[in-house]
């Protein structure tokens, strides 16, 4: 079998040390190597973007990173949005206005949006339409999860604001 | 408090946003394997030999395995709608003698690792003879598998329908109207792709098949039989489904491999397909031709309806045996009257992927020909296509009304509706005359502007049972065990909000348990939109009972009579308020003699048959061939809306898919049969900028007599018409009647259509 490299990788503020090898995607080490099963692969070749993380805090498709290549960044995954157990307002906004049905795409639409508004809080709605349609859903319509992204992005300006 | 009728949020949604889902690829075991599938590279050929040595030397590979080790397996059997003369159309689970399609499964590789499997799976080669491809189910039928089965043809069935006297119908027609139309080749593809993880327990000799779904009863009955496993060997296991639309959780090879492999090698054994995989062999759908022709009066009504039409039906008969036929053809004259109707469903196989049902099956097709042939015949009378559907409506004093024969084994009765009520509201809703006259206006100023209409009859809760087990714990928690499935469309708050309508509990203290084969004996699953209508009945049913227990034991504990007490927000309290007592406390008291429990079954021997319309704006940008559009308007009368704010979501998720195969999904094929159409760069799925904002017109004005709680199941209304209103208003746009007669409606196409206008 393939030789495996150690990397260590920053992932929600924790440390995970892990032995793999150089070819395996970051998706399949986040999930297989560090049990983090929240990010989704859709695709596996950069399409759907289920598979969306933010590495130094820019969305990322993890299905196009190797794992190796995360060394000495830092990652963070659906598992990192919440603050124990207070939802982000990004999922409290999803839940709320019924921007999931199945819930496969949406640790991938959580953190494009999640992403997106870190780095413009002040998105109009057409660029929050042009970042959304980046990823796929196959049950909402969209209609939900752009209302809900729209809604929690006016909730953390308004947080911002206190 | 009432709880049935109000958008709450889902009870099932924390742990999915919090990344703590069970997705098949989620659910691992020490020790597993992996298997890969080594798929056939060509559409139709003979298979020559199987070469493995090269990918049993690597290292990490446990077994390769082919037909030739799986001998003794049958072929998948049918799950519905299976005819005797389909049976030798069956797929076995790894090919056999031929190859029919590209995908096909010929072997498997099981790994230690899923990287080294799919290594492996890439160095085992194939030796096929390859043969001319048939691609075109409208042509003659040719041999299905020369040698193997001589004389048996492409053609194992034609299904017919008919009533009336269609001679007479046309002999006295004003006009016959003429028209033939095709529908695309397109399917569900849910964002999570099939996969499984079978273990076995050495201690107890079963097997557990975890990552069921839609039909896990069924299935595990199915592979039981296969790999002949006695009753109580095999359970399923369903944790969260990325999506079903019909076509996840279908029996399909993989499934009853990953089975056979954990039970030969009594290890854990792991498949999770990709979504080139996905494309090329989980059911496709659609793929219809239609040829109708209607004698008509002169005020537009229709006579009689003379139908032919084609199924590609691609390499096999799957699970759903005609069933996509059978519904077409059942379901091709819709709300409208008809007196007189004669069809015949050519069930058809390619050497394309096997073909199943894909959401409203055989009714986004039936009501795209039937919705187009409506406007072909407004156009050739010179009327409007409002009018014309005006005339043929079934009237609301004509229900139920028995179409006279059956589709899906049971007598096609629409239960309840008033057609010609709703037509009415969504023409209010649009302010149709004024809207087309604004229409009107911006095409005499250039541009292509057009709105298109869509009515149809849905169909729903098809039986046969279900059952459902109800039990309250002294914690005052409710645990409703179902054998439905879920598939995301919002079961459990579904059932909660039954639940809590008789008990009034708040639906955060009920937990709803689905899809577990060791819970319930039986189960039937979760498609045609049957959850709510039949599990809701069940749970409304073992509610009742429940509570009929709970207020008898609280009587005599209160010293009073049943009839004197009632619920409120999970107490027992006297009618005049003097005493009260936690429903709880009543389980406690029967902590000992079994608990506080219910049992509800529900049984029907009818579909009900919700109805809708849609109706499509549309912009048609001349240089680019663009669709732009501009509204999308969907009025769906489910009879009773459990939770509104979820119907609203399905129906707007049934838009996207339909948009989707309106505009963009396409299977195609080069002329040798090689799939050209299998990522997500070559399969287009609509992106929120495709799918326009929809305005639903949700209505409660005919509840389905049928059931207890007058629930009409609301899943396929959304995607039913999409097609048929899309159609209607390009034609609109282009002032050119009939214009579009295929299915997806993609830039070149249009672009043919317009550059045709233009001559």
């Amino acid at each position: 079998m393939p030789d495996k490299r150690d990397v260590t990788l920053a992932v929600n503020g924790k440390t995970y040390a892990v032995s793999v090898e150089p070819r395996r995607s970051l998706a399949d080490v986040l999930r297989d190597d560090c049990g983090l099963t929240g990010t989704h692969l859709g695709c596996e070749h950069g399409v759907c973007g289920a598979c969306t993380v933010l590495v130094n805090e820019k969305p990322v498709r993890a299905c196009l990173m190797f794992g190796v290549q995360a060394e000495g960044k830092t990652v963070r995954t659906v598992e990192g949005l919440a603050d124990g157990d207070t939802l982000h307002p990004l999922q409290q906004a999803f839940w709320e206005n019924h921007g999931l049905q199945c819930g496969f795409c949406t640790p991938g639409f959580l953190m494009l949006a999640a992403g997106a508004l870190q780095e413009n809080p002040d998105m109009t709605d057409d660029d929050i339409k042009d970042v959304l349609s980046s990823n796929l859903c196959r049950c909402t319509g969209y209609q939900n999860i752009v209302k809900a992204v729209r809604l929690a992005a006016r909730e953390m300006r308004a947080r911002a604001r206190i | 408090m009432s709880f049935v009728g109000r958008s709450l949020r889902r009870i099932e949604d924390r742990p999915l946003l919090m990344g703590q889902g069970a997705f098949a690829a989620d659910c691992n075991w020490s020790g597993q394997l992996h298997m890969r599938v080594v798929r056939s590279p060509v559409a139709f050929g003979r298979i020559l030999s199987i070469e493995t040595e090269e990918a049993a030397a690597l290292e990490g590979v446990v077994a390769i395995w082919t037909i030739a080790d799986f001998d003794d397996l049958p072929p998948i059997d049918f799950r519905q709608m299976g005819l005797e003369r389909l049976a030798p159309y069956r797929q076995f689970v790894l090919a056999r003698d031929y190859v029919r399609y590209v995908g096909e499964p010929v072997a498997i590789v099981v790994a230690v690792d899923p990287y080294v499997a799919e290594d492996a799976a890439d160095l085992v080669f194939c030796d096929i003879e390859e043969l001319a491809p048939q691609l075109d189910a409208t042509a003659e039928p040719v041999a299905f598998m020369p040698d193997v089965h001589p004389g048996l043809m492409s053609e194992p069935a034609v299904i017919r329908r008919g009533y009336g006297d269609l001679d007479a119908a046309f002999a006295r027609a004003h006009k016959v109207v003429a028209l033939e139309v095709k529908i695309g080749r397109h399917t569900g593809v849910p964002m999570e792709t099939r996969g499984g993880l079978c273990v076995y327990d050495t201690d107890k000799d079963t097997l557990t098949l975890y990552g069921a779904a839609k039909v896990p009863h069924y299935n595990r009955d199915a592979i039981s039989r296969m790999l002949r496993l006695a009753p109580g060997r095999l359970e399923l296991s369903e944790g969260h489904v990325g999506g079903g639309f019909g076509i996840r959780g279908e029996l399909y090879p993989e499934d009853v491999l990953v089975c056979a492999a954990a039970l030969r090698l009594k290890r854990p054994v792991k498949w999770i397909e990709d979504r080139r995989e996905h494309l090329l062999a989980a059911n496709h759908s659609r793929d219809q031709v239609y040829r109708l022709k209607a004698a008509v009066d002169s005020s537009g009504f229709i006579l009689g309806l003379q139908a032919d039409f084609f199924t590609d039906q691609g390499a096999y008969v799957r699970t759903h045996g005609t069933t996509v036929t059978d519904l077409s053809a059942g379901l091709l004259p819709g709300p409208y009257v008809i007196p007189a109707y004669g069809v015949a469903g050519h069930i058809r196989l390619t050497n394309k992927t096997p073909a199943g049902t894909y959401r409203a099956p055989g009714r986004y097709e039936s009501t795209f020909a039937r919705e187009r042939l409506i406007d072909q015949v407004a156009a050739e009378l010179g009327l409007s296509p409002v009018e014309v559907r005006r005339v043929n409506l079934i009237g609301e004093t004509a229900m139920p009304f028995d179409r006279g024969f059956e589709t899906l084994g049971t007598k096609v009765v629409y239960d309840s509706g008033k057609y010609a009520d709703l037509l009415e509201r969504v023409l209010a809703h649009l302010d149709h005359d004024r809207l087309q006259a604004q229409l009107a206006e911006r095409r005499s100023r250039g541009e292509l502007v057009g709105l298109g209409l869509g009515y149809f009859v849905e169909k729903s809760g098809l039986g046969p049972q279900d059952l459902v087990r109800m039990r309250l714990d002294a914690r005052g928690e409710i645990e409703i065990v179902t054998g439905v499935a879920s598939v995301g469309q919002g079961v459990e708050t579904a059932l909660a909000q039954i639940c809590a309508e008789t008990l009034q509990v708040p639906i955060e203290r009920i937990r709803v348990i689905h899809g577990q084969t060791d819970r319930i004996e039986i189960g039937f699953g979760a498609f045609a939109s049957r959850v709510t209508v039949m599990a809701g009945s069940a749970v409304k049913i073992a509610a009742e009972a429940l509570r009929a227990s709970a207020l008898e034991v609280a009587a005599k504990l209160l010293q009073t009579t049943p009839e004197a007490l009632h619920l409120a927000n999970g107490m027992i309290e006297t009618v005049n308020g003097s005493a009260s007592l936690a429903l709880a406390d009543v389980a406690a008291h029967l902590e000992e003699t079994g608990g506080l429990t219910g049992e509800g079954r529900f049984a029907s021997s009818h579909m009900t048959y919700p109805y809708g319309i849609h109706a499509a704006q549309v912009r048609v940008d001349p240089a680019t061939c663009a669709v732009t559009i501009e509204r999308y308007v969907v009025a769906y009368d489910v009879g009773r809306a459990v939770n509104p704010m979820l119907i609203e979501g399905q129906i707007v998720g049934g838009v996207a898919q339909g948009v989707g195969g309106a505009f963009l999904e396409e299977f195609v094929y080069d002329e040798n049969g090689q799939p050209l159409a299998a990522s997500f760069a070559d399969y287009l799925m609509p992106t929120c900028h495709e799918v326009p904002e929809v305005e639903v017109i949700l209505r409660e004005d005919a509840p389905s007599p049928l059931n207890p709680l007058g629930v009409k199941g609301a899943g396929e209304g959304g995607i039913n018409a999409a097609g048929a209103a899309l159609a209607g208003a390009i034609d609109a746009a282009i002032q050119k009647p009939g214009a579009v007669t295929q299915l997806p409606i993609t830039p070149g196409r249009l672009h043919a259509i317009l550059r045709a206008r233009l001559r």
